[in-house]
């Protein structure tokens, strides 16, 4: 018997990396893979509270994150692609145009 | 300690440790694996939790497809090290602590101030199976099941659009 | 038949004479306009003699209104003729002495314009003196003190105009300011008199409620019962009047400087008709000054002081037309002496002969002067005619024929009316000479001539009266009066030649002379006006004053044998005396005057005008020159303008607006502020600005910042 509490804790734990991912990696993708980390660990969170309140509808909704999450990366992915086939770079700090 | 909470504690380092491996691999290609290996371990998750059906789909979706996707442009991109990074010096150090703060007040919210109750209960037997998830997603929530095919099309679509090289151009 | 429905005509006729020649006067010949002008002044000349007529069986005042013109509260006056046997007998001599002379103005005048070189100013003359007829008989005819005023005020203007004629002129004819201040000096002086005129007028209205001449006359006994120094304070200021426009001391000044003008103006304003004005209003105001005798016996001794002290500066004066206007200064002291006594019929008396002999004079030296300008002329023909090479001659600064290159030679100043240059005038201007002659015996009071019965009865008066000091001022003054006439007589007449010009004068054409015999005739005759009654019994006397006494109460005057006697001995003892200094041995030309070693520093008072003229220069020209120099100099100029508009006002305002407003208030105030605002904004915006580096990872940290905040924000709530 897990305490839900470690679970949720689990999931904090893991956002946070990913937040942190997010914030010091250059590389875009590793930015991407970070993004996936932190929507995985809501992800689990909301199947650990499915499971305590005996309800589907968190599986249902990890469900559709999955989806969406599928097409945003579909999506993501073809956008790098065309800015590394203009910028011919992969250093994320040097797509910084949108400089105010 | 009971056998559950052991083969949490066990399950729970592996996903740490992977994250953090995805964290800080030099490779992009290393980082991708790591996150791989996550995504399996977060799919055992789902499984000591009842949800079988999300963990199959966790992993022919994430770990089959998505990461497949990452690794193939990754492949495109090249892998190549970055240098050391010249700007911004000061958001690595300002990024961990603001981490370190994200995690304490976590962690204060979960262990001094009493938000959930505590054991999670033995559910049936059939809570999670695909029959019965299959049911609820066409009965309760079908329009956004529908909607979220159209969402599939419009992002296929515009992966198509996005890469796509005008005529013309080289 | 009476013609009193003509009395608005005597005004009308010169006044449309006058536009006649303003409108249409360029476009006439000198003839013509003479004419025009002429004719206007002889027709109000006969409808004057009309008026007189009807007066004869109807000799009470008529009182004829051509209009309303003041209707105000309790002032009421309007426009009325008053025919009476007063303003008739000044209507009579002003309209006909001053036919006379306009004639004579037309010969005289067509010479002066040619001397000066202006001949487009011809009619300009006429147009004046028109003028000057036509106020002068508003003046005489005014039914109330107000419209006499208007007149009194009309002559002021008219001599001005005509003694400024030749405004940019000297009387020689050169450029020069003298005229035109002879003129402002007259108008000036005149303005005081005025003022006193107005200040009775203020006094009379005030007292009597009227400025009508009825209306006043009626009340004079019964306010002089309540309140006699009223009428006292009302007779002196109207002697101011008189003083100022009858050339009285302390007054009497601008007349001999009124010379300046055209000899014709002498003659008609300056000894017939407007130096009269004030002896009209004295004996037009007969009734208060009966009521007031000690403002009577002021005025006699003001004008018997006058009488004699003038007469002392004619005996030392050498141009000729100043002995005749010290000369008429003195006979308007005998003349304010007589109505003053009270002896109105005797001052009337010689106002019309004095009309008549001054008148006469006064022509006759413009006809001497004129002789001399062409003895002058042909003179310098005839040295440019004989010798063509250039000869010290005395050449004219003027003059339409003169070679202009003898014109460079000697600038030798000629002076024609200068006594001195004249003598042996009797042989080549004969007529003039004999006209002279009878003028001067007028003046001189020699029986029978008419001078000699009206300045008898003033003196009969003034001894039947009891006015002793004012008799033997008077007696005194008419010793003088024939002796610098008969020293006038001959230097001018007798003797020889003191200058070329003199030896080749010419005598004056028709018209001119043709009005001085007609005067000479009057002043021959004018005595049968008012013949005394001890000598040519009651049908013949005293037909002036029985015709006055219809309008002022007039005491009949006296003749008395013993004081007839002493007048006449003294005049021709002072003809005698003359005859010793100035006949006998005639000066050589650039000796001094006789006198002069006789009487010394006596006489150069007398020459210098007792040097009353200087006197008055440093007591109130000068100190006023000076007031309005330094209030235009120092204080406008200097004070005000530079210092105080330009430091004190100008700068305050500078300071004001450039240091306080704009430097301190405006910009490092105002400016500062709102400077500072945006300056603030900007910097916030830089700094702000910063967050906006285009870099993601900094992006998303702030996103994380975000959570966090919210994060705790939950939490603590």
């Amino acid at each position: 018997m897990v305490p839900v509490t470690y679970y949720v804790a689990l999931s904090a734990l893991l956002f946070t990396i990913g937040a942190l991912g997010v914030l010091i990696r250059r590389n875009p993708l590793v930015i991407f893979m970070s993004i996936e980390l932190m929507l995985n660990a809501a992800n689990l969170a909301f199947v650990a509270f499915a499971r305590l309140y005996q309800n589907l509808s968190g599986q249902i909704f990890v469900f559709f994150v999955m989806t969406v999450s599928a097409a945003e990366v579909a999506v993501g992915l073809a956008l790098i692609v065309a800015i590394f086939r203009t910028k011919h770079s992969i250093n994320i700090d040097e797509m910084n145009s949108l400089k105010g | 300690m009971t056998g559950d909470l052991l083969i949490f504690f066990i399950l729970a380092l592996a996903a740490v440790t992977t994250a953090l491996g995805m964290l800080f691999s030099r490779s992009a290609v290393y980082s991708a694996i790591f996150l791989v290996l996550n995504f399996g371990t977060v799919a055992v998750f789902y499984i000591l939790l009842n949800a079988p059906f999300i963990a199959m789909s966790q992993i022919t979706v994430y770990a089959g497809a998505i990461m497949v996707l990452f690794v193939f442009v990754i492949m495109l991109l090249g892998t190549e090290q970055l240098p050391p990074s010249k700007a911004l010096p000061w958001q690595r150090p300002l990024a961990f602590i603001l981490a370190v703060v994200l995690g304490v007040e976590a962690v204060y919210l979960l262990f001094f101030r009493k938000v959930t109750s505590g054991l999670i209960p033995q559910p049936v037997e059939s809570f999670g199976s695909p029959q019965e998830v299959g049911t609820v997603l066409f009965s309760q929530y079908l329009l956004p099941f529908e909607i979220t095919s159209i969402l599939l099309l419009i992002a296929m679509v515009g992966a198509i659009v996005l890469t796509k090289k005008e005529k013309g151009e080289q | 038949m009476t013609f009193f429905y003509l009395a608005p005509w005597i005004v009308i006729f010169p006044v449309a004479g006058l536009l006649i020649n303003l409108i249409a006067g360029q476009r006439f010949n000198e003839k013509v306009i003479g004419i025009v002008a002429s004719a206007a002044s002889g027709l109000a000349f006969l409808v004057s003699v009309l008026l007189a007529y009807s007066l004869v069986g109807h000799p009470d005042a008529v009182r004829w209104t051509i209009g309303e013109w003041i209707h105000a509260g309790t002032l009421q006056i309007d426009w009325t003729f008053r025919v009476d046997t007063l303003s008739t007998t000044m209507m009579l001599v002003v309209s006909g002495v001053g036919t006379l002379i306009h004639i004579y103005a037309i010969g005289y005048m067509h010479e002066d314009v040619r001397i000066k070189s202006d001949p487009s100013r011809f009619s300009r003359f006429f147009i004046f003196l028109n003028l000057f007829i036509a106020a002068m008989l508003i003046l005489v005819s005014g039914d109330s003190y107000l419209m006499l005023f208007v007149g009194w005020e009309g002559v002021g203007l008219c001599s001005f105009l005509l003694i400024g004629f030749w405004y940019e002129l000297d009387t020689l004819g050169r450029p020069s300011w003298a005229n035109s201040d002879a003129a402002k000096k007259a108008f000036v002086v005149n303005r005081i008199g005025d003022f006193g005129f107005l200040i009775a007028a203020f006094l009379i209205f005030w007292g009597f409620g009227s400025l009508q001449f009825d209306a006043v006359f009626d009340q004079v006994q019964t306010i002089s019962a309540i309140n006699s120094p009223l009428i006292v304070a009302i007779t002196l200021f109207m002697l101011l009047g008189v003083a100022g426009k009858s050339a009285q001391i302390p007054l009497y000044v601008w007349l001999p400087d009124a010379m300046a003008g055209p000899t014709p103006v002498s003659a008609l304003i300056h000894a017939a008709t407007m130096v009269t004005a004030g002896v009209y209003l004295i004996a037009r105001s007969a009734v208060l000054y009966s009521a007031a005798p000690a403002a009577q016996f002021i005025v006699a001794m003001v004008g018997a002081l006058t009488a004699l002290f003038a007469a002392t500066i004619a005996v030392g004066q050498y141009d000729i037309k100043k002995v005749l206007a010290y000369s008429t200064i003195s006979q308007l002291g005998f003349m304010v002496a007589g109505v003053g006594m009270g002896a109105f019929a005797a001052g009337l008396f010689h106002l019309v002969t004095h009309a008549f002999f001054k008148a006469l004079l006064f022509l006759s030296a413009g006809s001497v002067i004129l002789g001399m300008e062409r003895g002058h002329h042909h003179l310098a023909q005839h040295s440019a005619r004989d010798e063509r090479k250039p000869k010290a001659v005395p050449s004219s600064a003027h003059g339409a024929h003169i070679d202009e290159s003898l014109h460079s030679q000697a600038q030798e100043i000629f002076d024609p009316a200068d006594m001195r240059n004249m003598g042996g005038l009797r042989k080549t201007m004969p007529i003039t000479f004999w006209v002279y002659m009878v003028g001067t015996l007028a003046l001189a009071g020699i029986f029978p001539f008419a001078g000699f019965w009206s300045k008898d009865e003033i003196l009969a008066a003034a001894f039947s009266k009891g006015y002793t000091a004012v008799y033997w001022l008077l007696t005194i003054a008419a010793f003088f009066t024939a002796f610098y006439m008969g020293r006038q007589i001959w230097m001018v007449f007798f003797g020889e030649p003191h200058h070329e010009a003199a030896a080749k004068a010419e005598e004056s054409p028709r018209v001119i002379t043709v009005p001085l015999m007609i005067l000479a005739a009057l002043s021959i005759l004018g005595g049968a006006l008012n013949l005394p009654k001890a000598l040519v019994g009651e049908g013949l006397a005293e037909k002036l004053s029985v015709w006055l006494e219809h309008t002022i109460s007039i005491q009949p005057g006296e003749f008395i044998g013993s004081v007839a006697l002493i007048s006449t001995g003294l005049a021709l003892l002072a003809i005698l005396l003359s005859w010793t200094l100035y006949g006998r041995q005639p000066l050589k030309a650039g000796e001094p005057d006789p006198l002069k070693k006789l009487l010394g520093p006596v006489f150069t008072g007398m020459e210098r005008k007792w040097f009353v003229d200087e006197g008055y220069k440093a007591l109130f020209v000068d100190p006023f020159v000076n007031i309005a120099r330094i209030s235009a100099d120092v204080i406008d100029g200097r004070f005000l303008h530079d210092w105080f508009h330009e430091k004190v006002l100008l700068g305050g305002y500078n300071f004001i607006c450039n240091i306080l407003l704009d430097r301190y208030a405006d910009q490092r105030g105002i400016d500062a502020f709102f400077n500072s605002i945006a300056q603030w904004t900007k910097d916030a915006s830089a700094s702000l600005r910063r967050l906006q580096n285009g870099f993601v990872r900094s992006y998303a940290l702030a996103v994380l910042i975000g959570v966090i905040a919210i994060f705790g924000y939950l939490l603590i709530k």
